[in-house]
């Protein structure tokens, strides 16, 4: 899922100053699921921007709707139900809500409500971690499913690096190298001559540093 | 600056009991501080961060939540619950620029005895001290 928090109310408050009457707009997909922005947060959010806008001596109304995605055009339309009842929407979807609202409505003014941090997942109640960059050449089968772009520090494609220590990563004592857990997982398989081969040079056009990425799947279009 | 507060108290059916001996009278006669009201809930764990933040927007100077031990709560860990969320309140009222402290959890045994009236006067002496709640325009 993509992971996302909470901005500092500082940061809200501050967007929102010149707002008589807001929508805080949760989603119902993955900041639902990691906890950041589905309806009780939404909830939360709205008496946070209340009480804030309250201590800077100025009042507010807050209307909470929530979505069932932010990141497709016929939940967009949606938005109308509430016409009237803001100046702006405060999203606590992902940035790719956000974009899309920006996206489809040209007078509906938008603020992000979350910081969107990474795609990750929770093995731990309360805790996420990053597992994908979204690189577009996924190397996963040579990787025992472990991903070097991602969790590895550097981003290595042949590692480890000499900083690995005990499994750890030079960066700190509390990161796990994932390229000792590369290696000690193609080892339990039996595939540790996998280590040996090295990556070629990558081209690094499908991860965005060729622009904004986009899939076109004709089998999909009328 | 004198001021009288109004604090709002979230306590569980089984801490406040004695909450309800006599009327009430009994808390009273026992120095329980009158700027305090005492909402009974069955259990804090049901208590939610949009309660606590309501009670602040309904004019609150002051929080607390009075809930059972951390090891012997009646609901097993409904009052690590309210004390996780009271913790997120506090956070979320720093972060506004406002005292965390205004805020508060309490893990207390069951029953009638003198710490629920003590942890009053120390919330109520607290809320003094920091003055009217900066939500109040
Ligand atoms: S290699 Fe690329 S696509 Fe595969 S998990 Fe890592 S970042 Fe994601
Ligand atoms: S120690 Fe491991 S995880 Fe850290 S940078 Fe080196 S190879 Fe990557």
């Amino acid at each position: 899922m993509i992971v996302a928090e909470r901005k500092p109310m500082s940061e809200i408050i501050e967007m929102v100053q010149d707002c008589k009457k807001v929508l805080v707009l949760a989603c119902r997909g993955c900041v639902t699921v990691c906890s950041a922005g589905g309806e009780r947060e939404a909830e939360i959010l709205a008496s946070l921007i209340r009480l804030g806008m309250k201590k800077a001596g100025k009042s507010i109304e807050t209307t909470i709707g929530s979505l069932v995605r932010q990141c497709d055009r016929e939940y967009i339309d949606e938005i109308d139900q509430w016409k009237g009842e803001y100046d702006a929407v405060v999203s606590t979807a992902c940035g790719v809500g956000v974009n899309f609202i920006s996206n489809l409505r040209k007078d509906t003014m938008v603020y992000p409500a979350l910081n969107t941090t990474f795609f990750g997942g929770s093995a731990k109640q309360g805790e996420w971690t990053e597992q994908c960059a979204g690189c577009g050449d996924c190397v996963l089968h040579l990787t025992g499913g472990l991903c070097p772009v991602a969790r590895c520090a550097k981003s290595l494609m042949n590692g480890p690096c000499g900083g690995s220590v005990d499994g750890k990563c030079e960066i700190h004592s509390d990161v796990e190298c994932v390229w000792q857990s590369i290696h000690d997982r193609l080892a339990s398989f039996d595939r540790s001559a996998q280590m040996e081969v090295i990556a070629p040079i990558r081209d690094w056009s499908t991860a965005g540093h060729g622009g904004p990425r986009k899939i076109v799947r004709d089998d999909l279009t009328v | 600056m004198s001021f009288d507060p109004a604090i709002t108290l979230f306590s569980c059916h089984y801490t406040s009991q004695q909450s309800c001996a006599e009327e009430g009278k009994e808390l009273e006669q026992l120095g329980f501080p009158a700027s305090i009201n005492l909402v009974r809930v069955p259990c804090t764990g049901k208590v939610q961060v949009t309660t606590l933040l309501k009670a602040f927007e309904d004019g609150a100077d002051g929080v607390y939540v009075v809930g059972c031990p951390e090891d012997g709560c009646h609901n097993v860990k409904g009052s690590v619950r309210a004390a996780k969320r009271v913790a997120a309140v506090r956070d979320a009222l720093e972060e506004l620029g406002v005292e965390g402290g205004r805020v508060q959890m309490y893990h207390l045994p069951r029953g009638l005895h003198p710490e629920f009236v003590e942890k009053g006067k120390e919330m109520d002496s607290r809320i003094r001290e920091m003055g009217p709640s900066p939500f109040q325009n």
